[in-house]
């Protein structure tokens, strides 16, 4: 009998520390925020009707494919034959994974489904790994010349400030705000503070961009149970709305691109994820934008429509702070919370269920109502955006 | 270890700077694309090669220091996205020029470098880079 609409709800939500954790493998990393979740989400492995865990790079770093059973084998429920399938789209794989959720609870397939995010970043030996994270390029006619995505994002940086006349300290910031954020969450990878001075003069990556302005190695799992309005009611659950989602793409290649610092991809998935959520970009309460490089926070906060294009150095200063007008990053964002490729967009959503949940410890921002979180692969080839609310 | 066949059949391409136009549009393209993004369906079977002039236009360039194990012996190199006098934006080094004269508007032309070397016996890869006019 069906009397509801296949509204779709998180439920609950766990994560492990991101950072170098020397002592945990990819299995253990997912295994934990597996558990966490549905632990968190008061359910039973019964319960289960699926799961997507997205990873971008497991293949590559730690020869391991073949994700979805190896997350579900490890959390125990092969036997109970529970559909386990692996989502990838590079550093958007977390967000892709979550949509993909979204989406087979919305068509009515199931009713509780667990969206894991897993990447051990830290199971290869110094450079190598660029040789690794180059492949969310175009490998061929990027990569295969020296670009690193640290120099792809300097390339679109120093453009930027050169036609909008945009000093560097804006850039920095960007990292200051999510070094503030992240020294009061504890599962951040960095919990110190950073003054504008260290994220300025730090050493240099790929000019104009330092070590401050680039996300870290790491190692780190999210994951997050999905149930449908019709589960809810039922087990008189309660969980945090899942408002809309929405993706788009843009040329995999910056050079390709109509404009190298506009995220296109990003625009016209926010377009679509504000006009299904029926919210206005005042109702959101806060953001959780994918800041890998500094520079991308700046163009994020244009193309989501926060700002004009050229103008988002107008909002670093105080609107993005915790207490600010439109607080951006509250987990410490990709810079201080961490980067863990294919865990990042499930751990959006889970900082995101905690603040709309009133469960965000020292981050939490007061009367959070709508959160918006974006997730990005590549230099901006996709972005998935997801607005969630209560 | 890269496959050797993966590099050879790219030769052609990286050794001349081929791309591709799209005679419906007119418009051409590198890398190199079997349909173009305009015309869609409409350029099947009209994309041709086109080798470019190799004459461009700084657009934006890095100064790279944090370099893959093959780059290591490079760095630190100069990396740009280059307009070319015929529309397409790549990507590429700039070398044999000096730092100071590199500016977002300079203009550059293309020369045959060798690119990369796969590890001590590996395949040595070679390609376009560019150099300051």
């Amino acid at each position: 009998m069906k009397v509801l609409s296949n509204e779709v709800y998180i439920i609950g939500a766990g994560e492990t520390k991101f950072g170098e954790l020397w002592d945990k493998s990819l299995r253990n990393l997912a295994v934990e925020a597996g558990l966490k979740a549905i632990e968190n989400a008061g359910i039973y492995s019964k319960d289960v009707d699926a799961i997507y865990g997205a990873n971008s790079l497991a293949g590559i770093i730690n020869k391991q494919e073949n994700i979805g059973a190896l997350i579900a084998d490890f959390s125990g429920l092969s036997a109970d034959g529970i559909p386990s399938l692996r989502v990838e789209s590079s550093t958007a794989s977390g967000a892709a994974a979550l949509r993909d959720a979204y989406l087979s609870i919305k068509s009515e397939e199931y009713d509780v489904v667990v969206v894991g995010g897993v990447e051990k970043m830290t199971d290869i030996h110094g450079s190598d790994i660029l040789e690794k994270s180059s492949s969310i390029l175009d490998r061929e006619w990027e990569a295969f010349f020296g670009a690193t995505p640290a120099a792809m994002a300097a390339l679109i940086a120093r453009k930027y400030m050169h036609d909008f006349n945009v000093d560097k300290e804006a850039l920095s910031m960007f990292s200051v705000n999510d070094h503030l954020n992240g020294s009061k969450n504890p599962d951040a990878q960095f919990r110190n503070k950073l003054t504008l001075q260290q994220a300025m003069n730090a050493t240099a990556v790929a000019d104009p961009l330092n070590m401050m302005d680039c996300s870290p190695l790491s190692d780190g799992a999210a994951a997050v149970v999905l149930a449908s309005e019709n589960y809810m009611k039922k087990n008189k659950k309660e969980g945090v709305h899942i408002l809309s989602s929405a993706v788009a793409e843009d040329y995999l290649s910056v050079g390709s691109r109509q404009s190298i610092y506009t995220l296109t991809s990003t625009k016209l998935a926010a377009e679509k994820a504000f006009r299904k959520a029926g919210t206005k970009r005042d109702d959101i309460s806060f953001m959780e934008v994918h800041d890998s490089f500094s520079i991308y926070g700046l163009l994020e906060l244009e193309d989501l429509g926060f700002a004009e294009k050229g103008k988002a150095n107008k909002l670093v200063y105080d609107d993005i702070k915790l207490e600010g007008r439109l607080p951006v990053n509250p987990s410490g964002g990709l810079k201080a919370k961490g980067d863990p490729y294919g865990a990042v967009g499930v751990g959006q959503a889970v900082d995101a269920y905690r603040q709309l949940t009133g469960k965000a410890g020292d981050n939490q921002i007061k009367n959070a109502r709508y959160g918006l979180l974006h997730n990005m692969a590549g230099t901006g080839a996709s972005s998935i955006i997801h607005i969630l609310g209560e | 270890m890269t496959e050797l066949s993966r590099i050879w059949r790219e030769t052609e391409y990286r050794y001349n700077l081929i791309g591709y136009k799209c005679k419906n549009c007119g418009n051409s393209y590198f890398p190199p694309r079997d349909i173009c993004p305009k015309c869609h369906r409409e350029s099947i079977g009209k994309m041709e090669k086109v080798k470019f002039s190799g004459n461009g236009e700084v657009i934006s360039y890095t100064v790279v220091h944090d370099a893959p194990p093959s780059f290591k012996r490079q760095v630190p190199y100069v990396l740009a996205l280059i307009k070319l006098s015929e529309g397409p934006v790549i990507t590429a080094q700039i070398v044999d020029s000096v730092e100071e004269k590199i500016d977002i508007g300079t203009k550059v032309h293309m020369v045959f470098r060798k690119i990369r070397q796969d590890g001590d016996s590996g395949i040595i890869e070679y390609g376009y880079k560019f150099a300051v006019n």
